[in-house]
């Protein structure tokens, strides 16, 4: 039995076309259509009910050995009110979630993670914590204490202004006391869209008022409610990864070309052993630009002169750049921009080209 | 949702409409096109292409998924409709004018729909 969001009302009855996804129900795309919805984000700005998203509560004296010990990333030279991409690996050094871990206070840290990935990951913490005797650090799944709500694209900046006068000024950033059209919530400025953009962090009760107020701050600059499948077409023409596709539980950061996030050189962390000496992969996340007719998606198996080279990990028509891209996991060896490949979508071969990432470079 | 009154229907959503010389075009209805959402690619046969009733005999591509389109008649195709490949987005603006495929065969019976019968399809 799927949840509802607290803003589950409101998309139903503002013409949301609801799906089950990770557990949730939440609208995949509104009256205007995704295209609609991306162009928004992408020109002017686009509102997403992201409630689903689980948040943890990490805190006490040993909160930041355990961060150090779970997590990929370095949280040592972090300042209050910094957000910080990390990864969660295995003993193998493969990837359990992705997440951002926000700094609340000393001792005091705030982790989003995949909604999917929710229980996975409090089960993966908790066992932890406690492998490595780390009792003074405490967990909490804190996910339903909060209804989340991301406004995105370039205009997002000037219509948050206008409800509030706490928003973060850079990028990666937080103010955990924040307040939006008298609302309390945590304003970080973070999003997975590729733009300029924010997080708000409220009660559920309160989040039905805080939507409204921001639709109407921005009725006159464009913003639309957006659904899931703008926010799929958004993360991946900016060639944002996404867990479970991307990454898994068989796949490493570097693999996923997330060196970036893993630091190996801290003594120690989950996942270090098994990464040692797989710094240089053999696969690696690659850009592909489609030349043929045609969408790749996931799972299609892309080769060169009839030998296979990898797969595509997920795909589509990207709206801004107006062309179908696709992310795939491919042989370093044919990895380099400019290497043409077939990529078998349903039997029909299609032309693809090898590119960097992200696409918005091409 | 809008089931012209001079069209037949498949329960697979494809609108039939008879033209002269026994052809007939072959399309998208609103209902389809409005589950499929924004559609940014289509793939269809060539002339020539020989069509069974049932199956498979294009594939239309929104944002979000790729759909099948199934031959409401036995026979082969005659034109694939150029309009459309270069601009899928018309089956979303006007579904009964984006014909996907002229075709010549043979429909089995009981295989369309009158408009009132797709309408109570559509529930």
């Amino acid at each position: 039995m799927e949840k509802k969001t607290p803003l589950y009302p409101w998309h139903e009855s503002h013409g949301g076309r609801i799906v089950p996804f990770a557990s949730y129900l939440l609208p995949v795309q509104y009256e205007s259509g995704v295209i609609a919805e991306h162009n928004a984000v992408r020109e002017k700005a686009g509102l997403f009910d992201v409630s689903h998203m689980g948040e943890f509560a990490i805190a006490g004296k040993a909160a930041l050995e355990a961060l150090q010990k779970i997590l990929t990333n370095d949280f040592t030279n972090m300042a209050i009110g910094r957000v910080r991409y990390s990864l969660m690996c295995n003993e193998q050094g493969c990837i359990i979630d992705d997440l951002v871990v926000c700094k609340m206070d000393e001792g005091r840290y705030m982790l989003v993670v995949n909604a999917a990935n929710r229980d996975k990951d409090a089960a993966w913490i908790k066992t932890k914590l406690k492998e490595i005797k780390l009792d003074g650090a405490s967990f909490e799944d804190v996910s339903d204490k909060f209804a989340q709500i991301a406004l995105q694209g370039p205009l997002a900046p000037a219509i948050l202004s206008s409800l509030s006068n706490t928003i973060p000024e850079k990028y990666y950033t937080l103010i955990e006391r924040g307040s939006v059209a008298g609302i309390d919530c945590i304003v970080s400025r973070t999003g997975y869209t590729g733009e300029t953009g924010f997080e708000l962090y409220c009660k559920p009760d309160d989040a039905i008022a805080l939507w409204e107020k921001i639709m109407q701050a921005g009725k006159n600059s464009g913003l639309i409610p957006c659904g899931l499948g703008a926010r799929d077409t958004l993360r991946l023409e900016a060639s944002m990864p996404l867990y479970g596709h991307e990454m898994d539980e068989t796949i490493t950061p570097f693999e996923a070309g997330l060196a970036s996030a893993v630091k190996m050189n801290k003594d120690f962390f989950i996942g270090k052993e098994g990464l040692t000496g797989k710094e240089k992969p053999g696969r690696i996340r690659t850009g592909l630009k489609i030349i043929d007719r045609g969408i790749a998606r996931e799972n299609c198996p892309v080769s060169v002169n009839g030998k296979n080279v990898g797969k595509t990990t997920s795909g589509t028509f990207c709206p801004h750049l107006k062309a179908a891209m696709a992310m795939a996991l491919l042989d370093t060896s044919i990895a380099a921009p400019g290497n043409i490949v077939d990529v078998d979508v349903r039997g029909r071969i299609i032309k693809a080209e090898t590119c960097a990432l992200p696409f918005s470079l091409i | 949702m809008d089931v012209p009154e001079n069209l037949k229907f498949t329960k697979s959503h494809e609108w039939v409409k008879s033209l002269e010389g026994g052809i007939v075009e072959i399309g998208l209805t609103d209902f389809a096109q409005s589950e499929l959402g924004d559609i940014v690619f289509v793939n269809l046969p060539k002339a020539g292409d020989v069509l069974k009733a049932g199956t498979s005999f294009a594939d239309v591509e929104s944002v979000k998924a790729v759909s099948d389109i199934y031959s409401p008649l036995n026979g082969t195709v005659k034109e694939a409709n150029q309009q459309v490949l270069d601009h899928p987005e018309s089956i979303n603006s006007a579904p009964y004018e984006a014909w996907l495929i002229r075709a010549q065969g043979d429909i089995p019976a009981g295989g369309l729909l009158s408009p009132a019968e797709y309408k109570a399809l559509l529930g």
